[in-house]
């Protein structure tokens, strides 16, 4: 029945979403791209194309999307603020975070001769989804937060992250829960995605012996008295869960109420105050979710979740279009050599793509509020 | 496959027993709106989802407006009262809604005697609509520029995103059964559902308009010349079906305490399936049926992961379906006899 259901449904957004593409291909965020073909005197050639983004805007992930978007915009505000020569515009690709939906995108995004660099895919799945596609058509990209370890296994050599992947955050998890909890039967459940199946996995491998058992629960299950009933059965003196804050919070709040006394950590898909409301008050006291990113600048004039690290990405493409390049292939070899401090930390890249050095932070939550200014830094 | 995690000790097992029983009595009272109106019209209402959404988002506007939006933890004594009035809010809620739907999607349809198939398409694209509508309340509240004034009920920019009851009521244990701590909020839960289901089913059984609902089921024309009036009597299955769903809603909020515009869709299919399980059109089969399928769940997640869960659930269908093509109780509505 399920399948029956789902198709109907899956059809009629097929048919909805192939009259809303059409419409949004050629939507602006500006109007400076009808006088783009480096008629004027800018630096570089590139002046008044456009940076594209890719990922969720709407949706059930679109929260973080935004904080993305917001990310993006400041920096070009900046840019374009101080190069009246040179405009960048910003191009939206909504995927609703959708591995079925972004590869539709994709072919738009490299079609569209004004587009010069993507930031984004905004989660894994999409990323692999699409990476080939961008790569041959040599589109370079950064991505402020796919960190799918597989990704930058691909041989995708214009495809980069501004983020420590699942592999540096996971191992600091499971030494965080072993060591500065002093867990010694860890419980480890994952949603299923790319993304949270990756950093579970990178958990249970590093956790050795201390995992006392695993689950997998689905996207958009709200009854999670199963599992609760499996990790007390296991003993646990600490659980780990990977996915995204709606579950989280569920999750953690059907082990409280369930008896469950002992440490509940999640990752950085967790790590936003959403999860505080869902789980509770009471039931997220205590709760450590691990990002790898730190807290923004006070000063910073955008806010949210990978909001940085979009910040951070943008710049090292307009840092490209003041560096005089003027081809995509320049581009990415700029990105590939590129060096310096974002607002998110020291930036630069190894052979993959993949960000040679990344922090992993601890955020608690402590009296009923998650504290995003004063994270533990793993070691 | 992990038999040992089911019926390796008598605790678990009955921890999975009444975990599944919990939110199989919330499945069955959703399923009692597809098998009334399918008992009345043989159409599967699919929008019914939608119905329950809203009245999860009333319970939690209800609290929202009792005590404000900071982070509380009550108990269910001290929650009783704006339980209770969240309760007739979100059964009001769905209620309208319901009848709404029944005016806007289907009235208009069969008036002119359209084919039952296109009602269908019409109860899908009324899901959307109702979906959607809520995901864009935002904007609509933007229009009429109450979006300040009401942001702890739109949640500008964020109306798609999980939508919490900011107090969360904290179950109390009250005895245990096997490994199973039996809470207060279990309890409720499911003595409520129970209640609800033996009321209706009496309802339906003994009252005058409950005649017309079966009259109407077993044979739609002979009913009207008996002078049922037989647009009364699909508005009054619709009104059911609401205030069963808002009754849901409430009791799912207390449970879980976050909904979403999107959170009527698995949860309709989930009791869609345990209409079709128990018999679709029969009251007692929908009771039946979601709590079979409850239990049915939990089981296969302790056996096989609980990424499992709506697999072994489905196959389960599916072999009930093989056996018995009508249900586990038949299709009935019509047949009941008082």
């Amino acid at each position: 029945m399920i399948r029956s259901s789902r198709i109907h449904r899956a059809a009629i957004t097929l048919a909805a979403s192939a009259l809303v593409l059409t419409a949004c291909g050629s939507d602006s965020d500006g109007g400076s791209d009808a006088a783009g073909d480096g008629g004027d005197s800018g630096t570089s050639e590139l002046c008044g194309k456009n940076l594209a983004y890719l990922g969720a805007l709407t949706g059930d992930a679109g929260a973080l999307g935004q904080n993305m978007v917001g990310g993006i915009e400041l920096a070009l505000k900046e840019y374009n603020a101080k190069n009246a020569d040179c405009q960048v515009d910003l191009k939206t690709f909504d995927s609703q975070g959708s591995p079925e939906k972004a590869p539709a995108l994709a072919t738009q995004i490299i079609n569209d001769d004004t587009i010069f660099g993507l930031i984004g895919p905004g989660f894994s799945g999409e990323s692999l989804a699409t990476g080939k596609t961008f790569f041959e058509a040599g589109l370079p990209s950064i991505s402020p937060s796919a960190t799918n370890v597989t990704i930058t296994q691909q041989g995708w050599t214009t495809w980069h992250r501004v983020i420590g992947n699942d592999d540096a955050q996971g191992s600091a998890d499971a030494k965080y829960l072993t060591e500065t909890v002093g867990a010694s039967k860890v419980f480890v459940i994952d949603d299923g995605q790319d993304y949270s199946k990756g950093l579970a996995g990178t958990v249970r491998e590093a956790l050795g012996d201390a995992m006392a058992g695993t689950d997998q629960i689905s996207v958009g299950q709200t009854d999670m008295s199963a599992t609760v009933t499996k990790v007390q059965a296991a003993g646990a003196d600490a659980v780990f869960y990977g996915g995204y804050y709606t579950e989280a919070g569920l999750l953690a709040k059907a082990l409280r109420q369930g008896g469950f006394k002992g440490t509940f950590m999640s990752g950085d898909g967790a790590e936003d105050p959403s999860f505080v409301k869902v789980a509770g008050a009471a039931a997220a006291e205590g709760a450590v979710l691990s990002a790898p990113a730190g807290p923004p600048p006070a000063d910073f004039g955008a806010t949210g979740l990978y909001a940085t690290q979009s910040y951070d990405a943008a710049n090292i493409f307009l840092a490209a279009l003041e560096d005089g390049a003027s081809t995509a292939e320049e581009v990415n070899d700029f990105i590939g050599s590129y060096s310096g401090d974002g607002v998110s930390g020291p930036i630069t890249f190894d052979e993959n793509g993949d960000i040679t050095e990344s922090k992993i932070y601890a955020y608690l939550v402590k009296d009923g509020k998650l504290d995003v200014q004063n994270p533990e830094v793993i070691e | 496959m992990d038999l040992g995690a089911l019926f390796g000790s008598f605790d678990n097992f009955v921890s999975f027993t009444i975990g599944g029983l919990v939110f199989g009595a919330i499945y069955a009272l959703i399923a009692l709106g597809y098998t009334m109106v399918y008992g009345v019209l043989q159409l599967i209402n699919f929008a019914h989802s939608e119905v329950f959404m809203y009245g999860t988002f009333a319970v939690a506007w209800t609290f929202i407006f009792v005590h404000g939006t900071s982070d509380a933890s009550w108990s269910l004594g001290e929650a009783l009262p704006t339980l209770l009035l969240a309760l007739v809010m979100a059964m009001l809620v769905s209620a309208g809604v319901a009848l709404l739907l029944e005016r806007a999607a289907y009235r208009p349809l069969l008036k002119k005697g359209a084919p039952k198939l296109i009602a269908l398409i019409s109860a899908i694209g009324a899901s959307f609509a109702l979906a959607e509508a809520m995901g864009l309340r935002d904007r609509f509240a933007g229009w009429v520029g109450l979006e300040d004034d009401l942001a702890n009920y739109v949640s500008p920019g964020k109306a798609r995103d999980v939508y919490s009851n900011p107090v969360g009521i904290d179950p109390k244990g009250l005895f245990d059964i096997g490994g199973y701590t039996v809470t207060d909020v279990d309890l409720l839960i499911i003595v409520a559902a129970l209640l609800m289901m033996v009321a209706l089913d009496q309802f339906v059984r003994r009252t005058r308009f409950g005649r017309g609902i079966r009259a109407t089921a077993q044979d739609p024309e002979s009913a009207a010349l008996m002078g049922v009036n037989s647009t009364r009597v699909v508005q009054l299955t619709f009104l059911i079906g609401g205030l069963m769903a808002g009754a849901a809603a409430t009791l799912y909020m207390m449970k879980i305490g976050s909904t979403r515009q999107n959170a009527g869709f698995i949860l309709g299919v989930k009791a869609f399936t345990a209409a079709v399980m128990g018999g679709i059109g029969n009251l007692r089969g929908a009771l039946l049926g979601g709590l079979v399928l409850g239990v049915m769940e939990n089981w296969g997640a302790a056996v096989f992961g609980s990424q499992w869960r709506d697999v072994v659930a489905f196959v389960l269908l599916v072999l009930i379906l093989l056996v018995r093509p009508s249900g586990l109780l038949g299709e009935s509505l019509g047949k009941a006899r008082a």
